[in-house]
């Protein structure tokens, strides 16, 4: 401790100590209540324009009512669909490698590589799908949009998976081994099994983390005014049309992206409590 | 990698057992195995070559001249970074610079000093804070906060620091000011969290010897846990920096996009992420476009360069204990 602090009087350095702790107090407060504002904002504003044709209904030009965004709805769960079925192999099984094999300078690269690709930014990796995906074919395909969030999703796949197998009890593995169990069945008859739920909370976390995701969409997704189930054509996308429609000059427009904001809020949300559930499976199975 | 050639999987105690012969599934898992690893390289790979190879017209006409060019003409295809370089260092740095105060402090409360129950809930609002997706900052943002910055944030700063340059010229709605605060905003949750985690993982007896030698909580808190902690703070903020750099929509919502270095946070910006966002689909020329890949490129290279540096720092701190 620093002389000067032991100089001040009793009282001051007690003061000193509840002002600090106070304004430590405030803050964390201050950063809940912001999370409070915004969504109590986008409740209020968005609860209004959200209906049942807004969820069932396409885009409409502006000045015609009832238009909606049934089409970025279904756009959206195709795209990060896809990107799952994708992403969630591959991003499970290195996860795997690295939770049960992973020793030494090849898995300790491999788990910076996964670091550093978790921080590329999004817009980097549009950029990367268009350029693999878009450029050589001419045209838009919602399929580079899936290509771009698997390669978003596949960090945080990994290493929840490799979490949750380096949580399991050592003593899980080893009377596997004692019962004679091949080094295969041993990862994917015990270790997996008992790993599930963590794994599954990786990837609902994953699909979280893609859900709301722009920037790649741009140029990748590009968006479309109408209904479209071909992954190898333009699709439209929820926050993609959020988008577009705050940037957008008109009122109307204004209204139903904070409508589509909610529903937004509303999947992470869903998503989120989802994992918790999923997780709390684990407690069960570890007792 | 080479235990697997002479036919078994090492596992991570460093055990080598033999694999099963004519086992088919057996097989598959571990062709399966290696090949995830393989193409989980070939993506990282194949991303910065795909980026490196979508800016070479860029590079190769402009070379280093890129970095410092204040122009970005496309009628006269001539194109220079450096307002977007700027308009995403200044925003970044601004926010991170608010955010660090908040964030701090606020983790040290949920660690050190919140009743655990009110710890919880905290704890947990603020991770959904984390959670809200982008484009639903960047619409709060244009629509609340826009219009408060340039109707109270702003004219307050005006009349009371009007005299700095960052500080003068008219107030617009979407301008770095709003740009720098909506970020803020997003990466507190970041470097609330590390620092709570961070805070709690420090042992009670560290905190009982100071207690003991008269300190106060806070002092306690400032001067023995703080100091402990400091080089994972700091690669806390290199993480949430990381992030600052690189988020586009909500920036894009709210910077201004205008492509000009401007002195005061009054007037409107442009960042690298909001320029490929803006602009991209709309390039028509070839160089054109190899000049916004080649933004990605500098996006890529830099977010790697400042989480790599946050990520060893924080594995420095952890390592010792």
């Amino acid at each position: 401790m620093s002389p000067s602090s032991l100089g001040a009087t009793p009282r001051r350095r007690h003061l000193t100590d509840i002002a600090w702790r106070a304004i430590a107090g405030l803050s964390a407060v201050a950063v809940a209540g912001t999370l409070l504002l915004i969504l109590g904002y986008i409740v209020r504003e968005g609860i209004g324009a959200l209906s049942l044709s807004f969820i069932t209904n396409t885009p409409r030009p502006i000045g015609i009512p009832d238009g909606g965004v049934g089409n970025g709805i279904i756009g959206t769960i195709i795209i990060i669909g896809i990107a799952a079925l994708m992403a969630f192999p591959v991003g499970a099984l290195v996860g795997i490698y690295l939770g049960v094999y992973g020793h030494g300078r090849t898995a300790a690269s491999m788990r910076f590589l996964s670091d550093v690709l978790a921080s590329v930014p999004s817009i980097a990796i549009g950029l990367f799908a268009y350029t693999l995906l878009v450029q050589p074919f001419h045209h838009f395909s919602a399929f580079s949009a899936s290509f771009a969030f698997a390669v978003l999703m596949m960090p945080l796949v990994i290493r929840t998976t490799e979490g949750a197998l380096r949580l399991l009890p050592a003593a899980l593995r080893e009377s596997a081994v004692a019962l004679g169990a091949s080094d295969y069945q041993v990862t994917a008859r015990c270790l997996l099994v008992a790993a599930r739920p963590g794994i599954i909370t990786g990837l609902i976390l994953a699909l979280a983390r893609v859900t709301g995701e722009t920037a790649p969409l741009l140029f990748t997704a590009f968006g479309s005014q109408f209904w479209e189930f071909n992954p190898s054509n333009p699709m439209a996308e929820l926050s993609l049309q959020i988008f577009t429609y705050a940037i957008s000059p008109y009122r109307e427009w204004h209204q139903q992206a904070w409508a589509g904001a909610l529903l937004l809020i509303l999947a992470v949300c869903a998503l989120g409590i989802l994992a918790r559930v999923a997780f709390r499976q684990r407690a069960t199975v570890e007792t | 990698m080479s235990g697997a050639a002479a036919g078994g999987l090492e596992d991570r105690f460093g055990h080598t057992r033999v694999r099963p012969r004519g086992r088919l599934a057996a097989w598959l898992f571990s062709v399966a195995l290696y090949g995830s690893c393989f193409l989980f390289f070939a993506v990282i790979v194949g991303l910065f070559l795909e980026l490196l190879w979508g800016s070479r017209l860029s590079l190769g006409k402009f070379g280093l001249r890129f970095l410092w060019s204040t122009q970005w003409n496309p009628v006269t295809q001539q194109f220079g970074a450096l307002p977007f370089l700027y308009g995403t260092v200044v925003s970044s740095g601004i926010a991170l610079l608010l955010a660090v105060w908040v964030g701090v402090l606020a983790g040290v409360y949920l660690a050190e000093f919140a009743p655990r129950q009110l710890s919880f809930m905290l704890s947990l609002l603020i991770e959904l804070l984390a959670a809200v997706p982008s484009v639903v900052y960047g619409l709060w943002g244009l629509f609340v906060l826009a219009p408060i910055v340039s109707s109270w944030i702003g004219p307050a700063l005006q009349a009371a620091f009007g005299f700095l340059p960052i500080f003068q010229g008219t107030i617009y709605g979407v301008n770095m000011l709003t740009a720098s605060l909506i970020l803020a905003l997003m990466i507190v949750p970041t470097i609330t969290a590390i620092t709570r985690d961070l805070v709690a993982a420090i042992p009670p007896r560290v905190r009982e010897a100071s207690l003991a030698l008269g300190a106060s909580r806070w002092e306690t808190t400032y001067k023995v846990v703080l100091p402990l902690v400091r080089s994972g703070i700091f690669g806390a903020c290199m993480l949430a920096l990381g992030r600052a750099l690189g988020e586009t929509i909500a920036t894009t919502m709210v910077i201004g996009n205008r492509p000009a270095i401007s002195a005061s946070l009054f007037a409107p910006g442009y960042t690298v992420a909001s320029v490929i966002a803006n602009e991209f689909t709309e390039a028509t020329t070839n160089l054109y476009l190899s000049a916004l890949i080649e933004l990605g490129l500098i996006l890529f290279v830099v977010s790697i360069l400042v989480n790599g540096a946050g990520r060893l720092l924080l594995q420095l701190l952890v390592r010792p204990q």
